[in-house]
């Protein structure tokens, strides 16, 4: 069979003419491996017109890396490719954006200085007579384009001023300015809350009607059986299955994807519920929350629910004192102390795990090492100025172990680790610092299942230990399964506290959202 | 069990060979360099390069100052600044240094009254240059959020004018052979060993010990890497700067006062440049400008490779001129072959 050149597929699809193949998009028997490790092992994928197609799969399990294939990031070392029926080779990402593959990826890819419609329009403005770009048309392109999609943002806004969920739209609407026939979502939804989500599923079943067809990647069972029509199950760089999503269960779904039966997701362990560890008073920061208060308890797992941008992550920022508090007073041990900054907090026996992972969490030029050992710096295992390597190098080593790290060496550097393993790293920092409060935001964001049930299994296991830990999610199942009692909160101030007994996800919506 | 144990151990080695991948690599750049001026000499001067015994010890003495710079700016790097001023506090603290150092035979010495002092004044009042103009540049950096680039430069430039304003303009000659020693050679196990170079080399260990064994070092690498994750994780991130632009800082003041001692003199126009040239041969060592990576082994080579390059130019009789303008190439050279070495690396 002959390699069509892609500017020939180009130029069909720019005559108009309709395909009329089964499948928009097929990959037959790909393989791909990085320095020896088989990342993808004769996969095949077909992706049918007018359909959401889930991807599935614990990280590590080859999506990803298919995912980037079929995005042009990464050629393979083996396997057909075809497009509309077309054999073709995909060079480059901007090779696959000008065929049709537009990729919407997990980290937007924006720039946050151009307005939305620059950054919409961009390498293709329209150009005046004079060849200087049509700002007129730039507009009315974007609004056309929103209209469609039925988006209500200003074209002429700055990006860096958009929330997440709206960045997120401009980019669906920039992919689909290429007119493209396929996108790849990677996880939209894990910085979305309830509403956004049901926005951005509005608008993919528009495009789905359109006949695109849409990869969709995601750790949320709830979202494959509300958006996908089909499922591809993903382990260990093999493919597992494909099927129709109403012809599976969860159940189903995780055994494949974990190749074991996951008994219990939440794993609440039953723990002495001790004296008020921290007590919050009347908390505020000006302009972001006010007037929050509650106590917390040794053993005790207190759950912040609320949509997000409903100041849950900035009350944790404040008793952490990454942003001190305005107002209202901090309370540990039954002693008021003024919280000025982090290290005040942690010589207070405080840990803080951050929501972004990448961003105020790892050092990704550094190894696993480094990034365990160097909150326990603050407080200990220095001696005269110097690290006590061998006895800190032990204690990361042994906590390695506890928490089931997968690397080869923790001399490796934590960039190239997974999702789920980086996190570990991350709570095993904090744990190395022997905290009496551990808040924790967002602790198993975008973690496949495996790892987000070990970690869950790990919150559990320390507050049976006498540890009070603090969570935020937006995971409402994760909050009802783990949490002691639930802190909803509601545009920066206290919707209500409910206890274990009396809370559902009906309760908890209705405090979160009026 | 001991499988895996013996995996771990395995991987570790890795990590430790992958860790000094790059000191190797610039070992062998280095030493070719070297052998293209040995065929080179032979070629056009008739002569071997490598084959005068002295020349290794020469380039090192050449370079032993801004190598001291570069130590400083290394550190700087890290965290993901710069630093400008080395140079001109190199000037501003040679000056100070050797007004301190002047004998009472000079009738003309700048403070009659304080000649023929013990070397300790001097080398203490050009490190306290050091350490104050250091000090100011962090606490610009720490407190008003200002860009290295421009804290620096500002003081760059201040320093450079306040070396001039010290003397109006007038070089300090005649300084005594009681401060003159730091710059001379001593016999060392029957070998001549210059002071200048034993300074350089003990900064360079010393700075090798605090970036990878203290807490100080780990702090320095973490703010350059990730600051925000820095902060969160207990790190005061202004004072931890300060520390480190005064670390910088009083390298400058030591480079100052060994420039002095070397010309037994001291001009206000001392060390113009010398910070380019610092933060040539960290770059070129491998250390990164977007911050949280480098070592001071890779800038030690770095420093060494830009010793030869101006050693063997020299030696080839290549006008100053024609040098350069090659050298300026080769420092962007040696930057994109890095990038490239590391994007493959990323990749893989």
């Amino acid at each position: 069979m002959t390699k069509v050149s892609p500017s020939t597929i180009k130029a069909v699809r720019e005559s108009g003419a309709v395909p009329t193949a089964e499948f928009l998009l097929q990959v037959e028997n790909v393989r791909k491996e990085f320095a020896g490790n088989v990342a993808l092992d004769n996969v095949s994928f077909r992706l049918r017109r007018g359909t959401v197609h889930a991807l599935m799969g614990e990280n590590g399990a080859g999506k990803s890396t298919l995912m980037k294939i079929i995005a042009g990031i990464y050629t393979p070392d083996a396997g057909d490719f075809y497009l509309n029926n077309v054999p073709i080779k995909l060079r480059s990402p901007l090779d696959a954006l000008d065929n049709g593959i537009a990729m919407i990826h997990q980290e937007l890819n924006l720039m946050n200085h151009m307005t939305i419609a620059e950054n919409i329009w961009i390498r293709r403005e329209p150009r005046n007579r004079f060849g200087l770009v049509d700002h007129q048309e730039l507009r009315a392109g974007t609004y056309r384009l929103f209209k469609e999609l039925g988006i209500d943002l200003d074209p002429d806004e700055r990006v860096g001023q958009l929330s997440v969920a709206s960045r997120q739209m401009v980019e669906i609407a920039k992919a689909v300015s290429y007119q493209s026939d396929v996108l790849i979502m990677d996880e939209p939804t894990s910085a979305l809350t309830e509403r956004e989500v049901e926005h951005l599923f509005r608008i993919i079943r528009t495009l789905r009607e359109q006949g695109k067809g849409i990869i969709y990647i995601t750790h949320k069972m709830n979202e494959l059986f509300e958006i996908a029509d089909e499922v591809s199950i993903f382990r260990d760089g093999r493919h597992i299955a494909t099927k129709a999503s109403r012809e599976l269960t969860r159940d189903e779904v995780i055994r494949m994807m974990v190749g074991r039966e996951i008994s219990q997701m939440f794993p609440k362990v039953e723990s002495k519920i001790g004296e008020v560890v921290l007590s919050v008073q009347n908390l505020g920061l000006k302009d972001v929350f006010e007037d929050v208060s509650f106590d917390l308890h040794a053993g005790e797992i207190l759950g912040i629910a609320g949509l997000v941008g409903a100041g849950r992550s900035n009350i944790a920022e404040t008793i952490f004192g990454v942003t001190p508090a305005t107002s209202g007073s901090i309370a540990i041990g039954g002693k008021e102390i003024k919280i000025t900054s982090p290290s005040v907090a942690m010589e207070n026996g405080m840990a803080f795990l951050t929501e972004d992972r990448k961003e105020s969490g790892c050092f990704l030029l550094l190894d696993i090492q480094q990034n365990m050992q160097l909150a326990a710096l603050h407080g200990g295992y220095v001696k005269h100025g110097f690290v006590q390597q061998k006895r800190l190098s032990e204690e990361c080593e042994e906590m390695k172990t506890t928490l089931r790290v997968k690397t080869p060496s923790m001399g490796e550097k934590i960039l190239n680790l997974s999702g789920g393993n980086q996190q570990k790293v991350l709570i095993g920092r904090w744990l190395l610092t022997k905290p009496k409060v551990l808040i924790l935001d967002e602790p198993t964001r975008g973690i496949d299942v495996g790892a987000k049930a070990e970690i869950h299994r790990m919150i559990s296991t320390l507050a049976s230990t006498g540890v009070a830990v603090i969570m935020i999610s937006s995971e409402l199942p994760e909050i009802l399964g783990m949490s002691d009692r639930i802190v909803t909160i509601r545009q920066g101030r206290l919707a209500g506290i409910l206890d274990r007994a009396d809370a559902d996800q009906v309760k908890i919506m209705e405090l979160a959202a009026q | 069990m001991t499988t895996t144990s013996d995996a771990a151990g395995l991987a570790d080695k890795r990590a430790v060979k992958r860790k000094f991948k790059s000191e190797m690599s610039m070992a062998f750049v280095l030493i070719g360099i070297a052998l293209i001026f040995e065929v080179l000499g032979w070629i056009f001067v008739g002569t071997s390069f490598l084959g005068n015994d002295q020349r290794l010890s020469i380039i090192i003495l050449q370079v032993s100052v801004t190598g001291i710079l570069a130590v400083g700016v290394t550190h700087v790097i890290i965290t993901g600044g710069i630093d400008l001023a080395s140079g001109s506090v190199v000037g501003l603290s040679a000056m100070v240094a050797a007004s301190l150092a002047q004998g009472s035979a000079d009738v003309r010495a700048l403070y009659p009254a304080l000649t023929d002092l013990f070397p300790l004044w001097p080398i203490m009042a050009g490190l306290l240059v050091g350490l104050i103009t250091g000090w100011i540049s962090g606490f610009l950096i720490a407190k008003t959020g200002i860009p290295p680039f421009i804290a620096t430069l500002g003081m760059m430039v201040c320093a450079r004018g306040a070396a001039k304003w010290y003397t109006l303009g007038q070089p300090i000659g005649l300084l005594t052979p009681k401060f003159t020693w730091l710059g001379k050679s001593y016999l060392i196990l029957g070998f001549p060993v210059p002071l200048p170079v034993l300074i350089f080399l003990g900064v360079a260990v010393v700075s090798h010990i605090a970036l990878g064994y203290t807490r100080y070092g780990k702090y320095t690498y973490a703010i350059g890497s990730n600051p925000q994750a820095a902060r969160v994780s207990g790190i005061d991130i202004g004072s931890h700067l300060i520390k480190v632009y005064v670390v910088a800082g009083v390298l400058s003041g030591l480079a100052g006062v060994v420039t002095a001692a070397r010309a037994a003199s001291a001009q206000p126009t001392m060390g113009t440049a010398y910070e380019l040239d610092a933060i040539a041969a960290a770059v070129i060592g491998g250390t990164s400008l977007a911050g949280g990576s480098g070592r001071i082994t890779g800038t030690l080579i770095g420093t060494i490779i830009l010793g030869v390059i101006t050693s063997g130019f020299t030696f080839l009789k290549i006008g100053s001129y024609y040098q350069e303008i090659i050298k300026g190439a080769i420092i962007v050279l040696a930057v994109v072959i890095d990038q490239y070495r590391r994007s493959r690396q990323a990749r893989a």
